[in-house]
């Protein structure tokens, strides 16, 4: 079970619990005291207070140097100004919503055709998998860099055919598509999910509806993707938070720049610019809780949306 | 050979087929018939699907080979071989690539070992004690404590990173390991909490019902029982620890700013900024260095990595 589905039944079984509390003993508080102490300490330390400090810091002018100073909501005031602030959010949705849904449905054919014990399973396994551990390493975002540059990999091998191709991540209309073939290439975690998650299907499911004369498509369409909505579902929003986070790829390739012309800014590097290039630390705060809000946001509504998709079969 | 691999063929496009749908149409239909009909057929789209796959894997898989072959060919050749055909291994941009930064390229992976040792460390201890504590153990606020550790798994390290920044900063850690380290003994990398609880809500609680009937407190039977029993977590920890610490960037950018700190990626980076007529030999000869390491644990900890991601169903 994923940790999404154990928040959901943490949140459906609040309401029966009320009965269950009174005969609750907590035998083990001073054990568990002991055992949860470095955990607790993180949790207020590393986690808890750091947030309440960010959103203390984005309401002021704090730059690392001098004491903060409360200047109230002017670096919201100042983001909703700021075009570079609405370029690197429109890149990063742009990243996101092109770029998830690519990723899992690949990772999703892909699993289809290697469930139903194909010969060679753990070679092609381990060949699709391996991209995604090392897709978010620096070494890979050099290659990437080579690669679509213009005389580049891919242009080389484009030339082989008679094809002159642009310089892929100096054109400011195709280098964020470099970086999102970058986050498709790296569809094998998921792959890997959905195969687990495919083997689960009881074999009776298809055999019945083949009995019944479904094809193919209705077989897929009724059978494994409502069983496998659960799996999807959660995929799809622990990718949406990641790409929302991407940070590597973009600084690498663009050299830091974000560019060419801020096309591969993305929301992230914005923030790691104002904050630790500029020392705006406030803005950078601030900017951060919006990431928060917004990736809120998105994960919110995809629970709620779940329920019309999202199919459970127990 | 032929007739052989055909009735194989049709049972491996159909395994585990004890439903009762399809043994009427095997008993009724002779084997070597529905052999003759169903061969070709089956072997031509079998035979389709496997070029299909290889040819992708090809194409995933280029890129990475690539890399490896042009780090032993003259660095210009970059920009004109395409291909992997390798007449003669140069060695000369591993060399230069060594040399290129202010320090050795060992020092920065030594200092990526020290950093990812740390962090094993850290999270083998921290995690697997919080895990024992919400897998096994009954307290006050449980429900909340592991809701409140679920949702750190989904939160942006960006509305942490600045006043962490600041404070450590201000503990005068910034360029130092403990910014990296300090943390995973503090079971932040909640994902292997999770995982852990997952595992040890699988070991039967009976043995620990045994260990306390004969006096066994919950130190002893976290130590004695469950953490033996749950070697096949911390293996999967302990890879997910190394290659996700070795290719860290962000955190590592931000806290090590000095050279003679500097961990792998953070090297790569500089190299990269350094190099304006860009050294694409040399840089290509580090990056493989650099993921050599990782490659190595994927060949030994593939099982657990595989189980890992599908049991958890994270990253």
């Amino acid at each position: 079970m994923s940790a999404l589905a154990e928040l959901g039944s943490l949140k459906k079984s609040g309401g029966n619990k009320a009965q269950g509390k009174v005969k609750r003993t907590f035998k083990d508080n001073r054990a568990a005291f002991v055992f949860l102490a470095p955990w607790i300490v993180g949790l207020v330390a590393i986690t808890i207070g750091p947030m309440l400090i960010s959103l203390y810091l984005s309401f002021t002018d704090y730059n690392l140097i001098q004491e903060p100073n409360w200047i109230g909501g002017e670096n919201f005031t100042r983001m909703m100004q700021d075009d570079r602030f609405w370029n690197s959010l429109r890149v990063t949705l742009t990243y996101v919503i092109v770029g998830v849904p690519l990723q899992l449905g690949l990772a999703l054919a892909v699993a289809m055709a290697l469930d139903k014990g194909i010969k060679g399973l753990p070679f092609y396994r381990s060949v699709f998998y391996l991209p995604s551990l090392l897709g978010s390493s620096v070494a890979v975002a050099i290659l990437w860099k080579q690669m679509f540059g213009t005389s580049g990999l891919v242009n080389q091998l484009l030339a082989m055919v008679g094809i002159t191709g642009p310089g892929w991540i100096s054109d400011p209309s195709t280098a964020l598509g470099s970086i999102i073939l970058l986050h498709v290439w790296t569809f094998g975690s998921p792959m890997i999910i959905f195969l687990a998650g495919l083997r689960q299907i009881p074999a009776m499911y298809y055999e019945a509806a083949a009995v019944d004369g479904a094809g193919r498509t209705t077989r897929f369409l009724k059978i494994t993707l409502p069983l496998l909505s659960p799996i999807i579902f959660f995929n799809l929003v622990l990718q949406i938070i990641g790409a929302f986070q991407s940070f590597t790829q973009a600084f690498i390739v663009s050299g830091g720049t974000g560019g060419p012309s801020d096309s591969t800014m993305f929301f992230t590097l914005y923030l790691y610019q104002r904050g630790f290039g500029q020392f705006d630390m406030g803005y950078a705060s601030a900017m951060a809780w919006v990431l928060l809000v917004i990736v809120g946001a998105f994960t919110a509504v995809n629970f709620y949306a779940s329920k019309f998709w999202v199919f459970y079969d127990d | 050979m032929t007739t052989e691999s055909a009735p194989r063929v049709t049972t491996d496009a159909k395994p585990s087929a004890p439903g009762s749908s399809r043994a009427p149409r095997e008993a009724g239909t002779p084997a070597p018939g529905a052999g003759f009909t169903r061969r070709p057929r089956l072997q031509a789209k079998s035979v389709l699907k496997h070029a299909i796959l290889i040819s992708a894997a090809i194409i995933m898989i280029y890129p990475l080979l690539w890399m490896v072959v042009s780090s032993f060919r003259p660095s210009e050749d970059v920009f004109r071989a395409p291909g992997l055909w390798l007449t003669e291994a140069h060695l000369e941009n591993y060399a230069t690539g060594w040399n290129a930064l202010t320090s050795p390229f060992s020092t920065y992976l030594l200092n990526s070992a020290i950093v990812v040792l740390g962090a094993i460390i850290g999270n083998l201890v921290s995690c697997s004690m919080a895990a024992y504590a919400f897998a096994r153990l009954d307290f006050r606020g449980k429900k909340w404590m592991f809701a409140a550790m679920l949702v750190t798994i989904m939160l942006p390290i960006h509305v942490v990173i600045v006043p962490q920044y600041i404070l450590f900063s201000q503990i005068g850690w910034v360029n130092t390991f403990a910014p990296l380290i300090v943390p995973k003994f503090l079971a932040t990398d909640a994902f292997f909490t999770f995982l852990m609880v997952q595992f040890i809500r699988g070991i039967p609680k009976e043995l620990d019902e045994a260990a306390r009937i004969d006096g066994a407190g919950h130190p002893r039977i976290f130590l004695r029982i469950i953490l033996p029993l749950m070697t096949p977590a911390l293996a999967t920890t302990t890879i997910f620890t190394f290659i996700w610490t070795w290719s860290d960037f962000f955190s590592q950018l931000i806290y090590l700013t000095s050279p003679n700190v500097f961990t792998v990626p953070v090297a790569l980076r500089s190299f990269v900024d350094a190099q304006s007529s860009t050294d694409w030999g040399a840089m290509f000869a580090m990056s493989v260095v650099s993921l050599l390491p990782v490659f190595i644990a994927f060949l030994i900890g593939q099982k657990f990595l595989v189980k890992g991601i599908a049991t958890t169903g994270i990253k």
